[in-house]
């Protein structure tokens, strides 16, 4: 569950990016988050990463009050989630297999474990036959499956996607939303960030919409309106 | 720790430095140059501290006796003189064997016939703990009934006392410099690997690892980068000493000398070169990596 209360965020460079956000996403539900560039987007997800505090107000993530977080406790929340980048982020020099065990490997799982679990989750992603390649070898989209692979290999409450399609074609970029709807009906909250107006539309999913650091709508596919 | 985290921080360290090959070579040279230029002025220090212990130990003060004393009575005075704070023997020497002394020192010159032991006084060698007291056990000596005289040679007691502040004092600042110029080279070097691999380190803290688990393969990786550079430069060390002991000893000009035989200092600088080693090695790794940690 997320929950932000009253959010304020500034910078120290007196930007405000956020007045008095306050939005709620339950368990299981599947969620748009949309704006323009520099309306907030990108602050919301630095605060649910635990990368940012709120400057007052109170962000809640799967139990964890990231307002009031002790810095040791910080990679305990973020194991609670996933995160999927625009620019995948994955490491050259590991092959698919080894970037989606990375990710447990890091966090002190077994080898019987990461053996057990990464073949389940790219099988799932549909890339069960390109384990031993290297993300250079793969498509874009092909990358982006290998990220939400490693997103979700350590079975997160949930998953944010941040322009998860920004650097894809319309069918690839459709593939991955219905990927990301597939694990969504296998019980993980998933939340989209994205300004890409077609495919926010062509999913009946809730939609939030920020400008100018405040919700302006929130409500299912028709409330996206922010444009100006 | 659990064993397959121990065999992945050693296996991840020992990756990273073949990884950055050059760069781990190039922090092996530095701690090696280092530690050779820091063990050489310890080596020097304690080489100048131990000749001068032994010719402080030969430098005596003379107590000379009453001419009117008995040598029973001039024997008496030296527990006195043995019982003054930093005194650590009185030898009683009589005017008879000083007066032979003297003209053993002059090979029996013909200058002095004629003359004989009741021109010198009885007199006692004292021998001291610690020369840079001198001034004021000559003054204690003097105040003993029966002592008429005390010669301290106090000019060559201040040279020694000089050289050896000098010594150490360029000794504790040359350590404490090399020390600070291999932690930041070490530091560097780390820093440049992290620097690489900061993508990684990014994933790593999104999906949770700890600080405490991405930090141990940079501490390895220092670690093992001291370490070899403490064995390396011991040995290299030791070759070196070798060579520059026997030829300075094979110098006639310098045979009055006795250096300390390097068993004799081997293993505690072994033991200050591995702690330094790894001591650079530890901080420099964790200097390198602290940034990426705040997040």
């Amino acid at each position: 569950m997320v929950q932000f209360i009253d959010v304020f965020k500034s910078y120290e460079n007196g930007t405000k990016a956020l007045r008095g956000v306050s939005f709620k996403i339950q368990d299981g539900e599947f969620a748009f988050l949309v704006g323009p560039s520099g309306s907030g987007k990108t602050t919301i997800i630095k605060l649910l990463t635990g990368e940012i505090a709120p400057t007052d107000g109170k962000v809640l993530v799967n139990d964890y009050d990231l307002s009031n977080i002790r810095f040791s406790k910080m990679p305990y929340m973020r194991r609670t989630l996933g995160v999927v980048f625009q620019d995948y982020r994955l490491i050259e020099d590991k092959t698919v297999y080894e970037n989606v065990a990375f990710a447990m490997r890091v966090i002190g799982a077994s080898a019987k474990e990461i053996r057990r679990r990464v073949p389940y989750v790219l099988e799932l992603v549909g890339l069960d036959t390109r384990s031993r390649r290297h993300p250079q070898e793969l498509s874009g989209g092909e990358q982006q499956r290998v990220a939400i692979a490693r997103a979700l290999v350590n079975n997160p409450r949930l998953i944010i996607a941040d322009e998860p399609t920004g650097n894809l074609d319309p069918a690839r970029s459709l593939e991955i939303m219905m990927l990301l709807q597939k694990i969504n009906e296998l019980g993980t909250t998933v939340l989209v960030v994205t300004h890409e107006k077609e495919l926010v539309e062509s999913f009946s999913k809730r939609v939030i919409a920020i400008d100018g650091g405040k919700i302006i709508s929130d409500g299912m596919g028709g409330y996206y309106n922010y444009e100006r | 720790m659990k064993g397959n985290r121990f065999f992945y921080y050693i296996r991840e360290g020992i990756n990273s430095i073949f990884n950055h090959g050059f760069m781990s070579f190039a922090s092996v040279c530095i701690i090696v140059a280092c530690l050779i230029i820091m063990g050489s002025f310890t080596l020097l220090a304690l080489n100048v501290d131990a000749i001068i212990d032994t010719m402080e130990s030969q430098n005596e003060i003379l107590a000379l006796v009453n001419d009117s004393f008995s040598e029973d009575q001039a024997r008496a005075i030296g527990p006195l003189i043995e019982a003054i704070p930093n005194v650590s023997r009185a030898v009683y020497v009589s005017r008879d064997e000083a007066w032979e002394d003297f003209l053993d020192t002059y090979d029996n010159s013909s200058r002095f016939e004629g003359l004989d032991s009741d021109i010198i006084p009885d007199r006692y060698e004292v021998f001291l703990d610690d020369i840079s007291l001198m001034a004021q056990t000559q003054k204690d000596i003097a105040e003993v009934a029966g002592v008429t005289d005390v010669m301290a040679p106090l000019s060559i007691m201040r040279g020694f006392v000089r050289i050896r502040n000098i010594v150490t004092i360029i000794s504790i600042i040359l350590v404490a410099m090399l020390f600070l110029i291999s932690l930041f080279i070490m530091s560097n070097t780390i820093k440049l690997t992290t620097f690489e691999r900061r993508d990684e380190i990014a994933i790593m803290k999104m999906v949770g690892a700890t600080s405490l688990f991405i930090r141990w393969p940079f501490v390895v990786q220092g670690l093992i980068l001291g370490l070899i550079g403490s064995l390396v430069s011991f040995l290299l060390e030791w070759g070196v000493y070798q060579v520059v002991v026997e030829r300075i000893i094979s110098n006639s000009g310098f045979a009055f000398m006795t250096f300390l035989p390097f068993s004799e200092v081997a293993l505690p600088l072994l033991a200050a070169f591995a702690a330094v080693g790894l001591g650079v090695g530890t901080i420099g790794s964790l200097l390198a990596i602290r940034n990426y940690l705040k997040v």
